[in-house]
């Protein structure tokens, strides 16, 4: 680890997303362990005044690129300063979150630096020197550990929730290195933003899910987990039977074609539990499910099971947490 | 217009994942299918063809085995496929996007399309890749296509939401669910495919050799993930029912 960890600040329009302290994190024990320094890398516009914040994070040090080009993410304008970066201070390991964002960027980069990249990896570590990864294939219905091989930087992206965010350093200072890289010629040009109005919290990074499928009967079914989810603050998901059917947009279907979730909580309203929405929430640390069909696949991984209609256990189930959780 | 698609074959979403004796994954009796986003990307280049005219090749990088999920786009009305078998050798994305860019460099095109990840190994990288090698500006996780004027305006997630964004062709546009859905073949449409060309390459027909496909990760083992232990079901009517689970997740799982 000689010449570090690097792990890319995702943030936008200043707030950073949680993966990015996970990374920092984790990457703080490994440079702990076995030297190196670890260093957060922020690319953005009007972005300079937040760098030193990461030293509370971990961070030993912070790359800025700061340039109004850069106050909306493009897969170009980033990926072009992102690999000048690793080209000058060749880290030994660049860290991204497992993100949509983090998915485009990652790739591009690691063409442009001309090295290999492991994606949506749940969990690294140094074995005989070497730092491998492990990540999930066939949707997490096998996983598979791997390494580089002879190339520079080690790229990898790290699925959300995987690791843990440390206590903040209160005071703890970073030293800020401002770099002034040109990103280029960005050719995507952004004509609108639609960000969802949500309380929300994203799909991929909640830490409770409440998600329903077929057993909903209809879009009226999700107004009932709507109650539900804002008394955990959990985000919205679905099966694919769920979006078919059209009661629900495509970006909340979790599963195999959809997306993987590992939160701490994952509640199963009305899903039967196919093994393509399986394959995109068993790594939950808990999973509930409610369902009428006790022969109900669900069942076989959940770690409790209620048998019983949704429409009635939901609202009682909705009442005792908004009971339990204001006491 | 001439668009080239990128599709990967890939096990079926119900396939059962096993290991065989040498660890391996095991890829007997399993159902091979399109991956499920490059459908997306041939039904979106077979749209665009019916609107514009022009024609659609499919390409991917495989075995011979490969040739039915090629032969399935030509079915959906693709006018013709290109595989590259590269032979014995092990690939990762970086070796396959030499590849893949290598291709298509000869082909001409105005697009370029790609599912935005792969179902087998997630990865969503090789795009990207091919996209930085031909020179291309990427719209990944497209849901909504619109191209006219020598330029694309794509609708993509975004994490939190959606952003439009304007790219000039030639572009790699990589789909996402939502996007379409992909017809199925017809009867007249499998009889055609038969008939419709598929060029069969090998490494040294695109002049690549073994050292400039060689790979940059390795996967040191597979593994299957240790199965959930089915919990418990707890009875009762709902409300009892319910007073139990909230307790049990607030003391035993502690999870709220």
């Amino acid at each position: 680890m000689a010449k570090g960890i690097w792990v890319f600040v995702e943030q936008r329009d200043g707030k950073v997303r949680k993966v990015t302290y996970e990374l920092l994190s984790e990457g703080r024990k490994i440079v702990d362990n076995f030297g190196g320094e670890l260093a957060a890398v922020l690319v953005g516009s009007n972005v300079s005044d937040m760098a030193a914040s990461f030293g509370e994070y971990g961070a030993d040090k912070v790359y800025v690129v700061d340039r109004p080009e850069l106050a909306n993410y493009t897969t170009d304008g980033y990926s072009n300063v992102l690999a000048e970066l690793i080209k000058k201070y060749e880290p030994a390991v660049v860290l991204l979150g497992c993100t949509l964002g983090g998915r485009d960027l990652s790739a591009m980069v690691a063409q442009k630096v001309n090295t290999g990249l492991l994606t949506d990896c749940t969990d690294m570590y140094l074995e005989d020197g070497n730092l491998v990864f492990v990540r999930p294939i066939y949707a997490g219905k096998a996983l598979t550990k791997v390494c580089c091989l002879d190339t520079s930087p080690i790229m990898a992206t790290i699925r959300p929730n995987v690791f843990a965010v440390s206590e903040p350093q209160a005071g703890r200072a970073a030293e800020v290195i401002k770099e002034d890289v040109p990103p280029g010629d960005i050719r995507q040009i952004i004509k609108e933003v639609v960000m969802q109005i949500s309380t929300r919290p994203e799909l991929t990074e909640a830490n409770v899910v409440v998600s329903g499928g077929r057993g909903l009967k209809g879009p009226e079914g999700f107004a009932l987990l709507e109650q539900l989810a804002d008394v955990l603050g959990a985000a919205i998901g679905a099966s694919r039977a769920a979006v078919d059917a059209g009661w629900i947009p495509h970006s909340l279907q979790v599963g195999q074609t959809g997306k993987t979730v590992s939160p701490v909580l994952y509640i199963a309203c009305g899903i039967s539990g196919a093994i393509q929405h399986l394959a995109g929430m068993s790594s939950s640390k808990c999973i509930v499910a409610i369902n009428k069909d006790p022969e109900a696949n669900i069942f076989k991984v959940a770690d409790y099971g209620i048998v019983g209609d949704l429409f009635d256990v939901v609202p009682i189930l909705t009442e005792e947490l908004k009971k339990v959780l204001a006491s | 217009m001439k668009i080239v698609v990128c599709l990967k074959q890939v096990f079926d979403t119900e396939a059962k994942i096993t290991l065989d004796a040498s660890g391996q994954i095991n890829k007997q009796g399993v159902t091979l299918i399109i991956n499920p986003y490059d459908e997306y990307s041939v039904e979106e280049a077979l749209r665009l063809k019916e609107k514009y005219k022009g024609e659609v090749t499919v390409i991917t990088v495989g075995s011979d085995e490969a040739q039915s999920a090629l032969r399935q786009a030509l079915a959906m009305g693709a006018d013709k496929a290109v595989l590259v078998n590269p032979g014995d050798i092990e690939l990762d994305e970086y070796a396959t996007s030499i590849i893949l860019a290598k291709a298509i460099s000869t082909l001409e095109y105005d697009l370029v399309f790609g599912g935005y990840m792969a179902i087998d190994d997630g990865s969503s990288q090789v795009a990207a890749r091919v996209a930085d090698l031909l020179g291309l500006p990427l719209v990944n996780t497209v849901t909504k296509l619109e191209v006219a004027d020598g330029k694309a305006v794509a609708t993509h997630d975004i994490d939190g939401g959606s952003e439009v964004v304007e790219v000039p062709l030639p572009a790699m546009i990589t789909s996402q669910v939502g996007l379409n859905e992909p017809r199925y073949p017809s009867m007249k449409g499998i009889m055609q495919a038969k008939k419709k060309p598929m060029t069969k390459l090998s490494l040294a027909d695109l002049g690549l050799d073994a050292s400039q496909v060689k790979p940059k990760v390795k996967p040191l083992s597979y593994f299957l993930p240790s199965p959930r232990q089915a919990g418990r079901i707890i009875p009762g009517e709902p409300a009892e029912a319910v007073a139990e689970l909230v307790k049990a997740l607030r003391e035993e799982a502690k999870v709220i």
